[in-house]
């Protein structure tokens, strides 16, 4: 990463937590990353490690109660979005930064046609007439790889498979030419043919259009094709960080350690029998006060059972800016 | 070599289609539209392919958990597409099923005990020691904790819950089990467990699988030979190590080069084969190879003539028109004792 480049998104000591009938849960807990212009951060972690809510607290996505956003700092251009108002934040989300969910028949409304939802972003925050968004419209389906795509905008979403509704998902997304795109697992409920076609698809776009994007996934595989970087949660809190390469080459956290070993591969050597990550992931009902990862461990020792282990550097650079890890163990040396 | 215990011959399930206020019936959906292969006694045989391609619906039918439209599905020397109702439920016992969703396939108003007792009940005149002991006994076997008999599905975790329907599926002693699926909603991390189990429980009690999945790198752990489904139909059978190493069929291939793998530096170098389109409706399959009009190899023959799924190498079947048959006949492959003779039914159109 270039020294001394301004981050398009800084996020510090993200605290997000839920207050539910059967008490608190601490989703989020101190999170911090950066994202420079241009970047691709892949996020990777458990089911509910807190990937999508940390992701959704940054731009006032989830509803308040149940969530309260307890501590921390988003900025955006050096602008803190937990402390402007809620119009101010929806213009934010509109034009600045695009977000494209996981299931895409869900995020897309069945009763308006495709192109009145591309459309609609358009007029609102770009202050386009109807007759230029459609125009405009009509450009963003061809870019994301849709034939005939003028005819298109009047189809409805139930009349496009899968895969197209993810495009369509990332048009709208793109609509008003955002600085930050947030993909939370775009192509989880896709088949791998497909998949395929929408990681080609996001790789094209970024040149052409140079944003910075979070991608979050649970396939270490579709993180090893496109990111810059990636960020490990687990329990709540990133417990590893690091160029993609680094992470997948020399990992340090026991947690990503175990998680690479335990897929198997489709070329290496074939292992007799997969390595297990034994126990459940953590019950997240109390702000943490030893490592998240302990009870499923294998390197854990007492260290680990009453001090949460804080962010350190493992390659010199400063935490965030190189490659850092949250854990009280180090590979081949002393604890 | 093991003996075939399951042999399905141009097995097809259609599903017809209504339409119109009279609710006339203007067509089906082909979900599996003539499909042939053995599984050995003692070996698992990975079903891959895409969403819809029919992977389920052929281990429905072959339980027959759906009613056929054509073909036999012999299991054990019993064809089980045309047992009467009363030899089928004395069927029942030797073959199960293991689904996808641990959290929907079990009744949340029942116990652990209840759920994995449930066939006990249904198939045995024990007596409710003897059940019991039974219960407890798969629940070891899978790894659960005799104190949670007691509990109710939701106490548990994901891994936990899908341990639970495998003991379920296990009451019986059953020989074969359909596994559709059975660790696509687990998490990463709980993935490896429930599979170390099956492989566990397949080397002590001598299970033979049917694994369905769409993850092609846990199926190159856990199956024997695989099945690559395309809309309805076998593109190709192979042994497992030939087919990762060297895939022949053209769907086969580009569905092994869309797999991203965790590895950044092979990842940058891989040369993808993106296929253009989606996949056509199995209501109204393409005429000829039913691949033709996303194949990356397609010629003129293609669109006309359905290919046969032959015998191309010795023990590896392919339906496709660029890979002839091999002429001699190999009987100890399956499939292959009748290698020169078409196991798919081709049809010219
Ligand atoms: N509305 C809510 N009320 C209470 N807890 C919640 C709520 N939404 C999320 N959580 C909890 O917050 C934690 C983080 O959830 P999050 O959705 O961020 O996980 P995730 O990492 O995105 O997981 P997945 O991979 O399954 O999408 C989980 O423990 C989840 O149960
Ligand atoms: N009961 C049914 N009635 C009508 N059509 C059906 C029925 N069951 C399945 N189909 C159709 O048959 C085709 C094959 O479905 P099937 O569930 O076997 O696919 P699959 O390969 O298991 O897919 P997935 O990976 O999504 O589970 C699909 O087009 C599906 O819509
Ligand atoms: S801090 Fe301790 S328990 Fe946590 S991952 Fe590191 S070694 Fe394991
Ligand atoms: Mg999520
Ligand atoms: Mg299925």
């Amino acid at each position: 990463m270039p020294d001394g480049a301004v981050p398009v998104l800084d996020v510090r000591g993200l605290k997000t937590v839920f207050r539910t009938r059967g008490g608190e849960v601490h989703a989020v807990n101190s999170v911090s990353f950066h994202l420079q212009p241009g970047e691709l951060l892949g996020v990777v972690g458990e089911s509910g490690s807190g990937k999508s809510v940390t992701m959704m607290s940054l731009i006032g996505l989830l509803p308040s109660p149940p969530a309260e956003v307890r501590a921390g700092e988003v900025l955006l251009d050096g602008r803190d979005l937990l402390k402007i108002g809620a119009d101010e934040l929806r213009d934010v989300r509109g034009a600045k930064i695009g977000f494209v969910f996981q299931d895409p028949m869900t995020s897309l409304n069945p009763v308006f046609t495709v192109g009145s939802q591309i459309m609609e972003p358009l007029t609102r925050h770009m202050g386009l007439t109807k007759a230029q968004a459609r125009d405009r419209a009509a450009e963003l389906l061809a870019l994301v790889g849709i034939p005939d795509a003028k005819k298109r905008l009047k189809d409805y979403p139930h009349q496009f498979s899968g895969g197209m509704r993810q495009r369509v998902m990332i048009a709208i997304a793109l609509a008003c030419d955002p600085e930050v795109l947030i993909a939370d697992e775009p192509t989880t409920a896709l088949d791998v043919t497909i998949q395929a076609q929408i990681i080609e698809l996001v790789k094209d776009l970024r040149q052409k259009l140079g944003m910075a994007i979070v991608w979050i996934t649970h396939d270490l595989g579709v993180i090893a094709g496109i990111a810059d970087r990636v960020m490990v949660m687990y329990g709540g809190q990133v417990v590893e960080q690091g160029p993609v390469r680094q992470l997948f080459s020399d990992p340090r956290h026991p947690y990503t350690r175990a998680l690479l070993k335990t897929i198997p591969s489709l070329h290496g050597e074939r292992a007799a029998r997969l390595q297990a990550i034994e126990g459940q992931p953590p019950i997240l009902n109390a702000a943490p006060v030893a490592c998240p990862f302990r009870a499923r461990c294998a390197h854990a020792h007492d260290r680990c059972q009453t001090e949460n282990p804080q962010r350190r550097a493992v390659d010199g650079l400063a935490v965030g800016q190189g490659h850092d890890v949250a854990c009280h163990w180090s590979p081949g040396g002393a604890a | 070599m093991s003996p075939a215990l399951v042999q399905v011959r141009d097995l097809k399930m259609h599903f017809p289609i209504y339409t119109g206020l009279l609710r006339r019936r203007t067509g089906a959906v082909k979900a599996v539209d003539g499909v042939s292969f053995d599984i050995r006694a003692g070996e698992t045989l990975g079903l891959v392919g895409e969403s819809g391609c029919g992977k389920s619906t052929v281990g429905r039918a072959l339980l027959r958990l759906y009613e056929p439209t054509a073909g036999s599905v012999v299991i054990g020397g019993e064809d089980i597409a045309t047992l009467s109702p009363a030899a089928l439920r004395a069927k029942r016992p030797m073959m199960q099923m293991v689904f996808q969703d641990p959290q929907a396939s079990l009744n949340p108003r029942m116990t652990v005990q209840a759920i994995i007792s449930e066939p006990l009940d249904e198939q045995s005149d024990w007596d409710r020691d003897r059940k019991q002991t039974r219960v407890l006994e798969l629940m070891d076997q899978v790894g659960l904790n005799r104190r949670f008999a007691n509990r109710y599905p939701h106490e548990f975790s994901g891994g936990q819950r899908q341990r639970i329907g495998i003991a379920r599926a296990l009451a019986l002693s059953p020989k074969f089990i359909v596994c559709d699926e059975p660790i696509a909603a687990l998490d990463v991390s709980i993935q490896a467990q429930v599979v170390n189990l099956l492989e566990d429980l397949q080397d002590n009690l001598g299970l033979t699988y049917l694994f369905i999945s769409h993850d092609l790198s846990m199926v190159r752990h856990i199956a024997d030979r695989v099945a690559v489904m395309y809309l309805g139909r076998i593109a190709e059978l192979s042994p497992r190590d030939a087919l990762y190493a060297r895939p022949l069929h053209p769907y086969a291939e580009a569905l092994l080069s869309a797999v991203p793998e965790p590895d950044p530096s092979r990842e940058g170098a891989r040369q993808r084969i993106i296929l253009q389109g989606d996949v056509p409706s199995p209501a109204n399959p393409p005429k000829g190879c039913n691949f033709c009009t996303r194949c990356p190899k397609v010629f003129d023959r293609c669109r006309v003539e359905k290919p046969d799924l032959v015998e191309v190498e010795p023990g590896r079947l392919v339906a496709c028109h660029l890979y002839p048959a091999i002429t001699h006949p190999s009987p100890d492959q399956p499939g292959g004792t009748q290698a020169t003779k078409p196991t798919q039914q081709g049809e010219v159109q």
